[in-house]
């Protein structure tokens, strides 16, 4: 069963059996650019990026993100670059895989991005959501849509963080501008 | 579908008749107040607790225990309740988490009788609190709502109840954790892992039916039969279900503890936070990706190799971050100039210290797993290692028998990191060679190569390139591969020994300037040759003389005997000859070089350093670590090499027209 979220709301990633989930996939879904005008090879595409900056007490450690697809410590993982995005099916065209048990002790907070690369706003995109599935069985936990994106070119989607011996997902949903994650950094201290 | 409701978030309820559970990592006392339509409590009495459990609509257990359901019928409470708070609180007492931070987060849902969940709530970011006002029901405009309220106090339930207007907080919280500790007295139910580990488990017989009922919450009475159907439900709420009759004869003398656990039911009560996760499955050797076995082990050796370059990175930022995290607190604490008198400096260097130690074990502890795993796995991968992988100390190479075909790489030696004594990965490279290797005799930077005088150094890089080269020769298929030395001084003869004795040379070593030169002119022309053919497409041109077997040129004691020419020919050959099968092994020190200046830098830059000695000089692709290189080590008084190098040579013979 996944959980709709809206901004600001939170949900635990304990398990029901009380078990805490070992490995989550951060997924991001956008429909490629239509393409329009009389030369079809003449197009806009859409280039979304997904980013995940790793903190620990507010201090970024380390960011996955297209240039750097794995971080140092093998937890957290970026599936690669997509340039174009999908046909707005529904699947993910950007994934980042975090693996939850390997996360260093001392990352207490994972915030997740996505940046417009190539400068669309989001008004321009379509069907453009990020989701967070249980990576050990594929089920969804939290959808997140980016519907009713306004003239912002990055969003603050979403941290996990320590809670307790478990972690938590919050959805921030907090508009930013820029282009790559170093942009956002100032728009992101204040969710931590 | 439920409502996974977050701080503050509210939620109108369609039905009255509710029941809320509660699950925490350790026992909880559950209660509950009732206030008015200003949030302050109706009256004194106006409290549910294990004391006093029961008023109109609302009734919560007796006991403390890691699960709860407390039944609440909101149309039966009197018309003035507009506010009901449900209340948790640590028991306390001795042996027991005295802090909300020390447990797992507690989690309470409001489901309907039939169990369905209608909104949830996990209690996340309690630390020092001890009791926590979890849910409020709330009448407003004629509807009952829910809202997730989540306000705890390191005050406990003295300073919650005082915070609702309750006149003599303190004496009816002492009361509630009497009642409490006597119902633990009497309790027969504990959790599944108690945490009073050392508290009394003694149950008095005759106790038994009375209190059972008594402490079974009253939500039971009201739940439909079929309900086992529904959400599990906590072991001491089983353990009352199951009966006098059935606990007095599971409650033998000398049985033990005994698991109250209904056998055909989950238990809901999450396992406590410090738990393990799941054994990790022995590992296997063999247990990665690939067409043959050899490139299965192949891939797991690299995974490994990257496995623990990861680990090693996590631990080591963890250990920086609470370096520079300490030194910020110190920092800060002697910055105040309050702190430089008294004992509050020292107060705040301690507690920085104790903050900065937590953080390094827990690091370590993680690193201490992840080597452990590591550790299993190269103990079943290692003697499972063909012999191009395997030290030489593996069984294998006792075994050894030609093969026939190349394998698709080769162990140069062993890599650690200071982290990992106890750990040896494998460093294995593709084959054939990308690049030539160098073994450098001159002095390196780890403490154990000082002690170590030059010229045992010298010996010791004779050694390893001679070890290499057998490596290199042994793991060839017969013929196809021809090991040539250059020795201008002729002083390898006795390192190099195995290899000159035992007739897998086509030719004595090169000595003197001619025939250093002679050596590389034919190696050069050789380069040349297939390199035009390999262009040209036509190997079969190639003159008689030249075939496409690969070469390894060991130069000894480099640059002594070779003129400008000759260096300028071995760096053709570093740079062309990988691509047609020639390569190089080195032996040399940069500083005797030194008179060439900058002109070989290319030359030591294009090829792979090794040392004789143990030396951090390699670094991972992944992180860049700094891995401590060891080569590899006939064992002492071991005679595999020339027994490997004698198969080589019988082998040879047939070959060697």
């Amino acid at each position: 069963m996944s959980v709709n979220l809206s901004k600001g709301q939170g949900i635990s990633l304990q398990k029901n059996d009380g078990g805490t989930l070992a490995a989550v996939r951060m997924g991001l879904g956008w429909k490629a650019a239509p393409r329009r005008g009389l030369f079809g090879s003449r197009t806009r595409d859409i280039d979304l990026d997904a980013s995940a900056v790793l903190f620990a007490e507010k201090q970024p450690v380390d960011v996955v993100f297209f240039r750097h697809l794995v971080s140092d410590d093998g937890s957290v993982r970026h599936t690669g670059d997509n340039l174009v995005g999908g046909v707005g099916a529904g699947g993910d065209d950007e994934s980042i895989l975090v693996d939850l048990q390997r996360v260093p002790v001392h990352i207490d907070q994972i915030v997740f991005t996505v940046n417009s690369f190539t400068g669309q706003t989001f008004q321009e995109v379509q069907n453009a959501f990020c989701r967070l599935v249980d990576e050990t069985n594929g089920q969804e936990l939290a959808r997140y849509t980016l519907d009713g994106g306004g003239a912002y070119t990055a969003q603050i989607m979403a941290k996990v963080h320590r809670a307790g011996q478990g972690w938590q997902m919050t959805a921030l949903g907090a508009p930013a501008n820029g282009r790559t994650f170093q942009d956002l950094m100032p728009a992101i201290l204040p969710h931590l | 579908m439920t409502a996974e409701l977050v701080r503050g978030q509210n939620l109108p309820l369609s039905r009255t008749r509710l029941e809320i559970r509660v699950s925490a990592g350790s026992p909880v006392v559950a209660a509950a107040t009732l206030g008015d339509d200003r949030g302050r409590l109706l009256g004194p009495d106006q409290l549910v607790h294990p004391g006093s459990p029961a008023l109109p609509g609302l009734e919560v257990p007796q006991q403390a225990a890691a699960a709860h359901r407390l039944a609440v019928d909101l149309d039966a409470m009197e018309d003035a309740v507009h506010r009901v708070s449900v209340l948790l609180a640590l028991p306390g007492g001795a042996g027991g988490p005295a802090r909300f931070g020390a447990v797992a987060s507690p989690f309470v849902a409001v489901t309907g009788l039939d169990g369905t969940e209608i909104a949830s709530y996990t209690l996340t970011g309690l630390d020092t609190e001890s009791a926590v006002v979890a849910l409020e029901l709330y009448r407003r405009q004629d509807t009952w709502k829910v809202r997730a309220v989540g306000q705890g106090y390191a005050g406990g339930l003295t300073a919650l109840l005082a915070d609702q207007g309750l006149a003599g907080a303190a004496g009816i919280a002492a009361a509630v954790q009497d009642a409490v500790a006597e119902g633990r007295a009497r309790s027969v139910a504990a959790p599944p892992r108690p945490p009073y580990g050392s508290g009394p488990r003694t149950v008095t017989q005759g106790a038994g039916p009375a209190i059972a009922t008594g402490a079974v919450a009253p939500g039971e009475a009201a739940s439909p039969p079929g309900r086992s159907a529904g959400p599990p439900v906590a072991a001491s709420q089983e353990a009352a279900e199951g009966g006098p009759g059935a606990r007095d004869a599971r409650q033998a003398p000398g049985v033990g503890p005994v698991d109250y656990t209904h056998p055909a039911r989950g238990s809901a009560t999450p396992p406590p936070p410090s738990a393990p996760p799941d054994s990790p499955v022995p590992p296997v050797a063999g247990d990665a990706t690939g067409w043959t076995m050899d490139e299965r082990l192949y891939n797991q050796v690299w995974g490994m190799f990257e496995d623990l370059a990861r680990s090693t990175a996590a631990y080591r930022s963890a250990v920086d971050f609470a370096d520079a995290r300490r030194e910020q607190e110190l920092d800060k604490a002697l910055s105040d100039p309050r702190h430089r008198l008294g004992g509050a400096g020292e107060g705040a260097r301690t507690a920085a210290d104790e903050r900065h130690g937590r953080l390094v074990d827990q690091a370590r502890q993680a690193l201490d797993r992840d080597l452990a795993q590591l550790v299993a796995e190269a103990e079943v991968v290692e003697p499972a290692l063909p012999a191009a992988y395997a030290r030489w100390d593996n069984p294998v190479w006792q075994g050894y028998q030609v093969p026939a075909e190349a394998p698709m790489a080769l162990r140069l030696g062993d890599l650690h990191l200071p982290e990992s004594a106890g750990l040896r990965i494998p460093m294995l490279v593709r084959l054939p060679l990308e690049r030539g290797l160098w073994i450098d005799c001159g002095p390196t930077g780890l403490e154990s190569a000082i002690l170590v005088s030059p010229e045992e150094l010298r010996r010791l890089a004779t050694e390893t390139a001679a070890a290499l080269a057998a490596r290199l020769l042994a793991v060839h298929p017969a013929g196809a591969f021809a090991v040539h030395i250059v020795d201008p001084a002729g002083t390898a003869s006795g390192p190099l020994g195995p290899l000159l004795r035992s007739g897998v040379l086509s030719e004595p070593p090169a000595s003197g300037a001619a025939g250093v030169s002679a050596m590389l002119a034919r190696l050069t022309r050789r380069v040349d040759l297939v390199q035009m053919a390999a262009r040209g497409g036509a190997p079969e041109a190639l003159p008689a003389d030249v075939d496409t077997a690969e070469h390894l040129l060991v130069v000894h004691d480099f640059p002594h005997g070779f003129d400008d020419r000759a260096v300028n020919q071995l760096r053709y050959l570093a740079d062309e000859g990988p691509a047609v099968g020639v390569h190089l092994l080195v032996v040399g020190a940069r500083e005797d070089a030194a008179e060439y200046g900058p002109l070989l830098e290319p030359l030591w830059r294009s090829l792979l350093r090794l040392t004789p000695v143990p030396d951090d000089h390699l670094a991972d692709p992944w992180v860049g670590h700094a891995w401590i290189y060891e080569p590899p080590r006939v064992p002492p008084g071991s005679q595999v090499l020339q027994q490997v190098l004698a198969q080589v040579a019988a082998a040879r013979h047939p070959w060697n027209r």
